[in-house]
């Protein structure tokens, strides 16, 4: 039966339930039972937010915590996982990255090519991403798109408590590596969710708003801000007159690019939400690939709506101006449509 | 005169999770006579559309509600009243208009659903009512109780209602032994047993008729009466909708699919197309719908004849249908010797969602003749 849940439950709940299922799964990551090795009670963290919270005492012996080097754990999981294993890697902050790309790039990314096949690696790596939690440069970026741009890895980037539940379990019984994007303000955020377990297929996007005059394409924290967006434009709504149709990309990689081209040919226009920077996002890929696939569809200019090409700031009030807010979007949108 | 002669007409609640309805416009003029089962309104939710249907006769005196504007639950939305009442009194009475915010507590205890742990697992199912007979509504395939949403509550004026979600649908249990007609039956029977339901009219849509007619053969002495809504198990053909549905995996395949269910292809809303697709995804789901049609509909054909072991010892028994149902053809309505047939023209598979008022109305007339 569903229930409300927050994000942040809806994915401690698709790790326990996975975790049920399958013996071979199992967590790894710092802080996410807290207290190992020290004099700290265990499972007084589950990870830097709570999200594992729990996990340690109902799965004994798979809930491992790691030394604070993101290099040597991510080569771990990635060694398990071809070994057989399922890890479910966090690593706190997807900026983190940087110091294990060699082994996500060239190991677990190539195995399954460069063994004919017979090598895989499924692996999860968890990474909070995005800005607005005051977390300062190093802590906020946007980087799915440096993840969507290698062949080999699965970016998947939920924009509702519903959606992550399935999409992790969906990317614990996958194959291939997955990096899980989580936008650290959307753990709070509220949907039913089935106690049950269920999956969500990858590459299939979600049309969260029905509407005929543009086309709208975002993931993540982006979605519900389209969607203010598409409130505020509707011909019910203060500012009037164009219906916005919604698109929740759900997966970076594999992506839907039907059901975005399908919009596209009926609505004639095109903005797309990215909390990236600009170049070579997520925004820039679509735009490219809708040019492309359907330049006589289209009535007006595509226009992308993404943060700056800046770090992310520390100042509150940069910060809250860096992240594109519902009233751009519709500023894209009406703008697009003047065109 | 005495107020209990004008009768509100209130934004209706069709689910659990309906809180507000849009008015989408007025079927009837003022003045109109009105008889019960008339459709007077239409409203639409973020889940459906239907009309609200008048609970009592008389003269629609008012139309409150303006088309384009969203309702609470429980909102005045007209008033019907004997053409006697005079028009201050209908001033007054729309004037002094209350929502009854009644009490919290009950509502939600009428509301909500219950579960009963029986051999074949944990079924959920919905009770309203509380007098007279029994009676159990039975969803077809791939569907849940909430199928029932324009029925349950008007079927409660007259009978104890129970509408349940079978075994592997809704939010009863996804892990079924064996899924087949026998399997579904029995399950229904161990339902009757927790509750101490001794007997029941049972009232099936599709894959439920043929469940109900399974039981009325196996237990006659347990099945007062047969209401069979475009019912499965009455003859051998039956379109691609059941092989459809299972194959269908994402929302662009579903909602044609889900479409060939109505007359009016409308009816099929994103909220209701998006519900369908989340219980298919559940662990389980795909795996018993694959293992149910083949042992029910295998080859696109009807593999089980509950009409037939019938023979004799039939229930009195009422065959609704819709005449434009792409599901089961209509002219298998007139299959189970006996029964009375109604076949309700600008209506599909789902019939009872299309014309609710209608399909309420002779369940009543025939729960009450039998």
């Amino acid at each position: 039966m569903a229930r409300t849940l927050t994000m942040r439950q809806a994915i401690n709940e698709a790790l326990d339930q996975e975790m049920a299922r399958d013996q071979n799964v199992i967590l790894m990551g710092e802080d996410i039972a807290g207290g190992q090795g020290g004099d700290g009670e265990l499972d007084a963290w589950g990870g830097p937010l709570g999200v594992t919270k729990g996990l340690y005492h109902k799965h004994p012996g798979r809930v491992l915590d790691t030394p604070l080097s993101e290099s040597a754990f991510i080569g771990a999981a990635i060694g398990a996982a071809a070994c057989g294993m399922r890890p479910v890697a966090e690593l706190m902050f997807l900026d983190f990255m940087g110091v294990c790309f060699d082994q996500i790039f060239n190991q677990a990314a190539k195995f399954k090519y460069m063994f004919g096949g017979k090598a895989q690696t499924p692996i999860v790596i968890r990474a909070m991403v995005g800005a607005g939690f005051r977390a300062a440069a190093q802590h906020s970026q946007m980087l799915t798109p440096l993840f969507t741009h290698i062949p080999g890895l699965k970016v998947v980037c939920p924009s509702n408590a519903y959606d992550a539940k399935g999409l992790l379990i969906q990317s614990i019984r996958d194959n291939d590596p997955v990096i899980f994007c989580e936008h650290k303000n959307l753990y709070d955020s509220q949907a039913d969710v089935p106690a049950e377990s269920y999956a969500i297929p990858f590459g299939e996007a979600n049309v969260v708003r029905d509407g005929g005059d543009c086309t709208i394409v975002a993931y993540g924290l982006m979605v519900g801000r389209a969607m203010e967006a598409a409130k505020q434009l509707s011909p019910k709504g203060p500012k009037g007159g164009v219906e916005c149709e919604v698109i929740d990309l759900r997966t970076l990689s594999p992506i839907d690019w039907d059901t975005v081209i399908d919009s596209v040919e009926r609505t004639g226009r095109l903005v797309c939400v990215d909390e990236a920077n600009p170049r070579c996002s997520i925004a820039s890929d679509v735009s490219a690939m809708v040019a492309q696939e359907c330049f006589k569809a289209l009535k007006g200019p595509i226009r992308m709506v993404t943060a700056p090409h800046t770090p992310v700031p520390f100042s509150p009030v940069l910060e809250d101006l860096y992240i594109p807010s519902a009233a751009a979007i519709a500023a894209a949108v009406t703008k697009t449509m003047a065109q | 005169m005495s107020a209990s002669r004008i009768v509100p007409i209130v934004m209706p609640k069709w689910g659990l999770s309906m809180k507000e309805g849009k008015v989408t416009g007025w079927l009837l003029e003022d003045g109109s006579p009105i008889n019960i089962g008339d459709a007077i309104l239409e409203v639409e939710t973020d889940k459906i559309a239907g009309a609200v249907e008048a609970s009592e006769p008389g003269v629609l005196r008012r139309r409150v509600g303006t088309p384009d504007t969203v309702y609470p639950v429980k909102a005045l939305l007209g008033v019907i009243a004997e053409a006697a009442v005079p028009d201050a009194e209908i001033d007054a009475y729309v004037a002094s208009y209350v929502m009854p915010a009644a009490d919290e507590g009950e509502e939600d205890q009428a509301a909500k659903y219950e579960f009963a742990d029986t051999p074949t697992g944990t079924l959920r199912y919905a009770r309203r009512g509380g007098a007279g007979d029994n009676l159990i509504l039975l969803h077809g395939f791939g569907g849940d109780l909430d199928n029932f949403l324009f029925n349950i509550d008007a079927l409660g004026e007259t009978a104890t209602v129970y509408a349940l979600d079978l075994p592997g649908h809704g939010q009863s249990i996804k892990n079924v032994a064996k899924p087949d007609l026998a399997s579904l039956t029995a399950a229904l029977a161990g339902f009757m047993d927790k509750l101490g339901l001794k007997d029941a009219h049972l009232v099936g849509h599709s894959l439920g008729g043929a469940i109900a007619m399974r039981m009325a053969a196996e237990a006659p002495g347990r099945v007062k009466s047969l209401t069979l809504i475009c019912s499965a198990g009455l003859g051998s053909e039956i379109g691609s909708y059941v092989d459809d549905f299972v194959a269908a995996q994402g929302r662009k395949d579903l909602k044609p699919v889900l479409e060939t269910l109505f007359a009016d292809k409308s009816q099929v809303s994103r909220q209701l197309v998006d519900d369908v697709l989340k219980y298919k995804r559940l662990d389980g789901v795909d795996a018993f719908l694959k293992a149910l049609a083949q042992a029910v509909f295998g080859g696109r054909k009807q593999q089980d004849f509950p009409a037939a072991q019938l023979a004799g010892k039939a229930p009195p028994a009422l065959v609704i249908w819709g005449r434009e149902d792409a599901v089961i053809p209509a002219a298998h309505a007139g299959n189970l010797p006996g029964a009375t047939v109604k076949v309700i023209d600008g209506a599909g598979h789902m019939v009872f969602m299309e014309k609710a008022g209608e399909v309420n109305a002779l369940i009543k007339a025939h729960i009450a003749r039998s």
